[in-house]
């Protein structure tokens, strides 16, 4: 007798989640249908996996919404396979990128270096049914830095000075900075720091608080960090100047489907892109991550309010 | 299928056996972090669990901490303790033992709970110690749980194990981790195979150990009297029913 009223209880849990699969689906089919009309303005925003990306996806679901836009979102969809891949089956529409690391991943050959050029190079390599519109001064791209104590000792503000350093170099980054072009070799091949000079040690936490701390406490002596880390000022880090380009240029850009890309999303996306600078970046994610732990949407919030586009 | 067919490539591949960077040392590492794992877990883990076994005092607690020990998220952990201690072993071996405890503890203090209370009674009334009766009887009965809990914080720390690739440490988790960014997924997935080929290589032994630390007296019982399961068996039904 408890079978069969187990049993039943289990139908009744059944029908239930078919039923609500069902409602799910059935808007899933009814939002597309939606889309394919025509002129209807809902536009699916996605981020990839961190809080940065976060922020700046934000910041352009917002400025759509102000601008009358219906705005889904699908925040931290991980890494860029994963979202390109989001981006091909239509699961979301718009997406905000980095144009170096973007160039590279559809063209692996590139050898632009400046910023303009790698930017034009990336509308290039865009394939059809994608664009990206105009990139921001924004830019957050891997940066050498030492401690202010090691800059003074040795004198070294550039990565031209490392090769003059009599100490051994101990380099901290995630661990397939070894295998990049602009990892240890790059110095090397570029800036003729020689290479038994050079030691390597894998921290992978993208340039978080551990590759912070092996910097400050001297387990590593030059650390591969973000430029918007709010970390390098916190702690009074040197970023290391770059003259010969050896690190991609990587601005933020928005990469959006053909589809999506109306004249009026385009006006709002290159609006907020004129305004959106390293700086601005490095205090938005300094309220993400220090005491005041905001959330990415009160930060759009207020950047946008802050600049008037809002 | 071709991921796989390239991982297995990989794992054939001479040039990935060499070195510092090879699959003998790197597997070395990995087993060395796990033996210290399994030592430092088993002097904390064994001895409280003798303890809550023999006395049957603080069980409770015990049950709870173990269970909140099991939920805690170990990568989270290591950071956490990197942080705090810098970015060397130790870190690494406290998340791990922390994973390594619960079971070890578990199986102790339920293998001593397992016997018959008449037993260690009988010894008592011929006079043993409380050490004594610890020594010669509670652990040698015990001895299959005991090292049955061994076997699966070995399991688990094996797995886990990887994450001293988080800091600049060696062990399998290397392969994963410096490969995973590069979309080398030959030597990402080769990695995973080799860490669970040495799980279930390890958790074999393990077995084996088991079935070969069963008591004496115990054997010889069973043998003499191969039915003599039987009814213990039964009446466990019963309970449940």
């Amino acid at each position: 007798m408890g079978t069969a009223r187990r049993m039943a209880g289990l139908g009744i849990a059944l029908t239930a989640a078919l039923a609500l699969s069902a409602c799910g689906s059935a808007d899933t089919i009814s939002g597309s249908g939606d889309e394919s009309e025509g002129g209807s303005s809902t536009i699916k925003v996605g981020s990839a996996g961190f809080a940065e990306s976060e922020i700046i996806a934000e910041i352009y679901a917002q400025a759509l919404e102000a601008q009358g836009v219906t705005v889904e979102r699908t925040m931290q969809i991980g890494q860029r396979d994963v979202y390109i891949s989001a981006l091909e089956d239509g699961s979301i529409d718009l997406i905000p990128d980095y144009s170096g690391n973007l160039l590279q991943y559809y063209d692996d050959g590139a050898d632009a270096t400046s910023s303009e050029d790698v930017y034009d190079a990336l509308t290039e390599a865009v394939p059809d049914g994608f664009e990206v519109l105009d990139q921001a001064e924004a830019e957050d791209k891997d940066s050498y830095n030492v401690t202010k104590e090691f800059s003074e000792e040795h004198g070294v503000t550039s990565l031209a000075d490392l090769a003059d350093v009599d100490e051994k170099l101990v380099v901290g980054g995630n661990p397939e900075l070894k295998e990049r072009p602009y990892g240890p070799t790059g110095l090397t091949d570029v800036y003729g720091v020689p290479a038994d000079n050079i030691g390597f040690t894998p921290i992978n936490d993208s340039g978080g608080p551990l590759t912070v701390e092996a910097l400050a406490n001297g387990d590593v002596n030059v650390a591969d960090l973000f430029t918007t880390s709010p970390a390098i000022a916190e702690n009074g880090f040197v970023t290391l100047d770059d003259p010969e380009n050896l690190i991609l240029p990587q601005n933020v850009v928005p990469l959006i489907s053909s589809d999506a890309a109306t004249d009026d999303v385009i006006e709002t996306l290159n609006a907020v892109s004129a305004e959106l600078t390293t700086e601005e970046l490095i205090d938005m994610n300094a309220r993400n991550q220090g005491e005041e732990k905001a959330s990415p949407a009160t930060i759009a919030k207020d950047w946008l309010s802050g600049t008037g586009l809002v | 299928m071709s991921l796989f067919a390239d991982a297995f490539a990989w794992l054939f591949d001479a040039a990935n056996w060499a070195g510092p960077n090879g699959i003998p040392i790197r597997t070395l590492e990995h087993l060395l972090y796990t033996l210290v794992t399994l030592v430092a877990a088993g002097v904390v883990g064994v001895t409280l669990g003798l303890y809550i076994g023999h006395t049957g005092k603080l069980r409770g607690a015990a049950v709870i901490v173990t269970g909140s020990l099991r939920a805690l998220p170990t990568l989270g952990l290591l950071f956490l303790f990197a942080l705090w201690l810098g970015i060397g072993l130790t870190p690494v071996i406290i998340v791990l033992a922390i994973l390594a405890v619960p079971p070890l503890l578990a199986g102790t203090y339920s293998g001593i709970e397992a016997i018959e209370r008449s037993t260690v009674d009988a010894a008592r009334a011929m006079g043993m110690t409380e050490w004594q009766i610890l020594a010669k009887v509670e652990i040698p009965l015990a001895m299959p749980l005991i090292v049955s809990g061994l076997r699966s914080a070995a399991l688990q720390v094996i797995a886990t194990a990887t994450i001293a690739a988080y800091l600049p440490l060696g062990g399998l988790g290397r392969f994963v981790f410096d490969n995973l960014s590069l979309r080398r997924w030959d030597a990402v997935i080769g990695g995973a195979i080799v860490v669970t080929v040495l799980a279930l290589i390890v958790d074999g032994l393990f077995a084996l150990l088991e079935r070969s630390v069963v008591s004496r007296g115990v054997r010889a019982a069973r043998s003499r009297d191969g039915s003599a399961a039987q009814p213990a068996r039964k009446s466990v039904a019963a309970d449940a029913a």
